[in-house]
């Protein structure tokens, strides 16, 4: 199959299916369509990695000029629907920030007039890593969406479906998703980080009630604050070259820091706000507010990894530099801070939402960094997090609709309760942290690049306290599930059909991910790191055998309880000699039967989340002048 | 010199096979010198054996069935760690599969489900929480002196590591600490009724199952003391290693024998903070010299 097809085929044909989502009623047919749609999706992305994965990097030749027309039309329609909505809530300065946006953008494209745009779409393997991530867990999370919905509207009879919506919105999404990631025009690129933005904020709003408009408008302003960053590129390439060829991103990566480290740097503060790093993490957290699925797609596979993509792209820029330097201390702090918030949190989604900020600061410290160790740590971090969080928001959602909380300290003896739903979060909740899966590999090529750059330790100082701490907040997540009370009651639950589909991929695709690394590594990250650096990092064989050894250890494991249940005498626990029954209940004063209850540490004086992000926003705003100051006096070139 | 893959395996198993031998007689050691410094006689050398095959005789009781797997599971981590570090492996691998035996641990005290062992395995988290930042960091500084992680190449590098990373050999005695469960930061669970008698974190643990939480730490005992031996490390001269590793143990016992147990809020600060200071410090250094 030709490639322009593919690339074409993967960006219309979800945003044009969008279009008949917007028409379908509520019906069986468009829940089988919606499958049908997720399916195609994942087969052109897996087509795309089975034809494509080993060609390298390749460009594709489309003349651009007529749908760099369409695009802008677009962008200003858009751009006139916020306006109104805007004005409709009386939000002033993101009316002001829209009009600014707009005018910039139009400016710099008649700097560059007669451009003869070639070479807009292109893949290489990052490319493709990323539209794997986003072809295959998106579209497992729009099949989510299906079961989840009908119980969210179940729940919530008092909201008016709007599921068409919905359902148009999420395929939008994905489209635009491919757009970022297969552009080489940055135009082209913006245009499709414009389209996250504005679904992103609908998908946010969907309740549309008082606090959800008011997160909704939150994260369009931060976006919109980060995206008028990004437009401000294009004016500086187009005074400095009205030839116009450093839009595209290979020429303007090939010109070097000399040339590119401002549009790097602009760039970067736009993949700082859609990553949601410190000062701008608030609009993440607010989105939870959001459906689940909305959730997860924002976490996982969508928006933040905008974000991180493009400071990806741009980390060869950053190598050895002062800006680079900076953008990873602002990742190194919103690593730290955020995972110390997750731990005095007891919702799990909040606790969730702060722990991608933080993975998402690990990312971008490492690409701040930018070398060639540093990068394939952070392209490894960005499959390994997609998976797991992924995994995990769909997790939450099922349970906090079966049981009725997404509180973490009423999510005790899971296992016991709805084992396999427990069974899912456990292995979302190892991959996020434990030492043999995923995360491990990265840190220990994250640590290594930290240790290899000038002025590194400050970052590996980060990186210590910010492991411990991970460590602690998910540990006592996964020992809150463990906790089962003498013979559980199994709940009497159905599980639609539609999210068990994507829960079970999700976790087989986490387990072999975890034992797959290697290949994925070859095949993809190193081709990519080499064709930059011509160095590669790897882990060496023996450690790779080491980790591979260390996963089967964990899952062979279990098996051990086959011969642990046999000739035990199982009593009841110890209450301070008070006497004691195994269903978790003592006898208290005056001869009354009290039930034990338990509870986790939360360390609220120390890691409160008001506390720390005070003290995040405030470094992250002094460092994110610094680039300013930095890029102003020229010193950091 | 003795490099190359049969001789990894060969210390690998001989680590499996001696450390709980070795472990037993310095902990029967520590307890000796505890009860003389405490006008008592103490117990025959080998106590820590004999008590361990007692356990290994008494019935199989249990609160749940799964703790068993979660301490089985401990146990072996506690022995892949000290076998991967024995054989020359990757520092900072060895490190995470420490943190993944302790995890384990604390995963065994969760499943029983009782409030003694919930509050133990809550501490034994802010204890691991304590000292992970001082681990990593010290891998990070045997990686400034050496340039690599793996131990065998910290070994055969001329010099003692101590003498460029003093300040982190500092850090990494005082979270030792914590790490044998000591007094002052026994807080999880302490030894031998060294300050409470219902145990926190194995309250819930009997028989067999002790027994394998104990045997993983005497494994656990031989490892730290490795580490630190790693700080002294010479091809040359190995005794130097030996005596700060026993001069360093006889510290420990006496910090432990005249301090108390103090809050969890001064452990975790206190560990932070040195590793913070020992951290920055030594490593700036390095990095600016």
């Amino acid at each position: 199959m030709e490639l322009w097809v593919l690339l074409i085929f993967l960006i219309l044909f979800p945003a044009l299916v969008a279009l008949l989502f917007g028409i379908l009623p509520n019906s069986r047919l468009r829940d089988t369509i919606v499958v049908l749609v997720s399916a195609i999706i994942i087969a052109a992305s897996l087509c795309l990695f089975v034809l494509f994965a080993g060609a390298g990097k390749v460009y594709v030749d489309i003349n651009g000029d007529m749908i760099s027309q369409i695009m802008i039309g677009l962008e200003v329609i858009i751009s006139a629907g916020l306006l109104y909505l805007a004005a409709k809530y009386r939000q002033y300065i993101i009316a002001g920030l829209v009009v600014v946006q707009l005018g910039v953008v139009i400016y710099a494209e008649s700097l560059m007039q007669g451009t003869e745009a070639l070479n807009n779409l292109f893949i290489d393997p990052f490319s493709i890593i990323m539209a794997m991530i986003i072809g295959i867990i998106g579209s497992l999370i729009c099949i989510y969406s299906v079961g989840y919905m009908r119980d969210y509207h179940a729940h919530h009879p008092e909201m008016p479906d709007k599921r068409r919506w919905f359902f148009a919105l999420l395929f939008v999404f994905l489209a635009a998703m491919f757009g970022v990631v297969f552009s080489n025009n940055l135009f082209w690129l913006f245009f499709f980080w414009e389209v996250t933005t504005l679904c992103s904020f609908l998908l946010i709003g969907y309740a549309w009630d008082e606090e959800s408009r008011k997160n909704a408008f939150w994260a369009l302003l931060l976006n919109l604050v980060g995206g008028l960053g990004f437009a401000f590129t294009f004016i500086y390439v187009g005074m400095i070259d009205p030839s116009g060829n450093l839009i595209m991103m290979d020429t303007l990566l090939a010109a070097g820091p000399a040339i590119a480290m401002i549009p790097a740097a602009l760039i970067g503060f736009a993949g700082l706000t859609k990553a949601a790093q410190m000062p701008f993490s608030s609009w993440l957290v607010g989105a939870m507010i959001a459906p689940t699925p909305v959730s997860a797609l924002l976490h996982s596979s969508t928006m933040v990894k905008a974000g991180v993509y493009v400071i990806i792209r741009f980390a060869p820029i950053y190598d050895a530099s002062m800006v680079g330097y900076i953008i990873s201390l602002v990742g190194g702090v919103t690593f730290l801070l955020a995972s110390g918030i997750a731990i005095s949190q007891s919702n799990a989604k909040k606790v969730l939402a702060y722990s991608t900020v933080a993975n998402l600061g690990l990312v971008i410290a490492c690409a701040g960094i930018g070398s060639y160790a540093a990068v394939w740590a952070a392209i490894l971090l960005v499959v390994f997090h997609a998976i797991a969080k992924s995994l995990l928001f769909l997790s939450v959602g099922t349970v906090e609709h079966k049981i009725g909380s997404r509180d973490i300290e009423d999510m005790k003896g899971l296992i016991g309760r709805l084992p396999i739903m427990g069974l899912m979060m456990i292995i979302g909740i190892a991959g996020m942290f434990l030492a043999p899966f995923g995360m491990l590999i990265s840190k220990w090529a994250a640590l290594l690049s930290f240790i290899e750059a000038q002025y590194g330790f400050v970052l590996v100082i980060l990186l210590a306290f910010g492991c411990a701490v991970t460590v602690f907040f998910w540990t006592k997540w996964l020992g809150k599930l463990i906790e089962v009370a003498w013979k559980p009651e199994r709940m009497e639950v159905k599980i639609s059909n539609f999210e068990f589909s994507a829960l079970v991929p999700l976790a087989v695709l986490m387990v072999a991910v975890c034992i797959g690394f290697p290949l994925l590594s070859t095949y993809l990250v190193v081709p990519y790191v080499f064709a930059i650096y011509g160095l590669s990092a790897t882990l060496g064989q023996a450690n790779m055998i080491i980790m591979v050894m260390m996963v089967f250890m964990v899952l062979v494991m279990p098996l051990s309880l086959f011969y642990f249940r046999k000739n035990r005498k199982i009593v009841a626990h110890y209450v301070g000699g008070r006497p004691a029954t195994q269903d978790m209940h003592f006898k208290g004063s005056i001869g009354v039967q009290r039930p034990v209850a338990l509870g986790n540490y939360y360390l609220t004086d120390y890691f409160g989340e008001q506390r720390l992000s005070h003290i995040g926003n405030g470094l992250c705003i002094i460092f994110i002048a610094m680039i300013a100051i930095v890029l102003i006096l020229g010193v950091g070139i | 010199m003795i490099t190359g893959i049969p001789f990894e395996i060969l210390f690998a198993i001989g680590f499996v096979i001696l450390a709980p031998f070795i472990g037993a007689f310095i902990v029967g050691i520590d307890r000796k010198v505890t009860a003389r410094k405490q006008g008592r006689v103490g117990p025959p050398v080998l106590q820590p054996l004999y008590d361990i095959f007692k356990l290994f005789e008494k019935e199989k009781v249990v609160v749940t069935n799964e703790v068993n797997f979660y301490i089985l599971s401990h146990l072996i981590f506690v022995v892949f760690t000290g076998a991967l570090f024995f054989s020359g492996g990757d520092i900072l691998l060895v490190i995470f599969a420490l943190t993944l035996a302790h995890v384990f641990l604390i995963l065994g005290a969760y499943a029983a489900v009782s409030p003694y062992s919930h509050v133990g395995a809550g501490r034994e988290l802010l204890q691991l929480m304590a000292v992970e930042p001082m681990l990593i960091i010290a891998a990070a500084g045997f990686y400034m002196v050496t340039e690599s992680f793996a131990v065998k190449d910290i070994v055969l590098s001329p010099g003692l590591p101590v003498m460029t990373i003093p300040l982190i050999f500092v850090g990494i005695v005082f979270v030792l600490t914590i790490k044998l469960r000591k007094s002052p930061f026994d807080l999880a669970t302490s030894h031998h009724a060294h300050q409470e008698l219902v145990e926190g974190l194995t309250t819930e643990f009997a028989g067999p199952t002790l027994g394998m939480v104990e045997i993983a730490h005497l494994y656990e005992t031989v490892f730290l003391l490795g580490i630190v031996w790693l700080f002294f490390a010479s091809a040359s001269m190995p005794w130097i290693g030996v005596l700060a590793v026993i001069i360093v143990y006889f510290l420990e016992i006496l910090v432990d024998n005249t301090t108390t147990r103090v809050r969890w809020q001064v452990m975790l600060r206190s560990a932070w903070l040195v590793a913070l200071v020992a951290g920055a410090v030594n490593l700036g250094v390095l990095a600016l010299m």
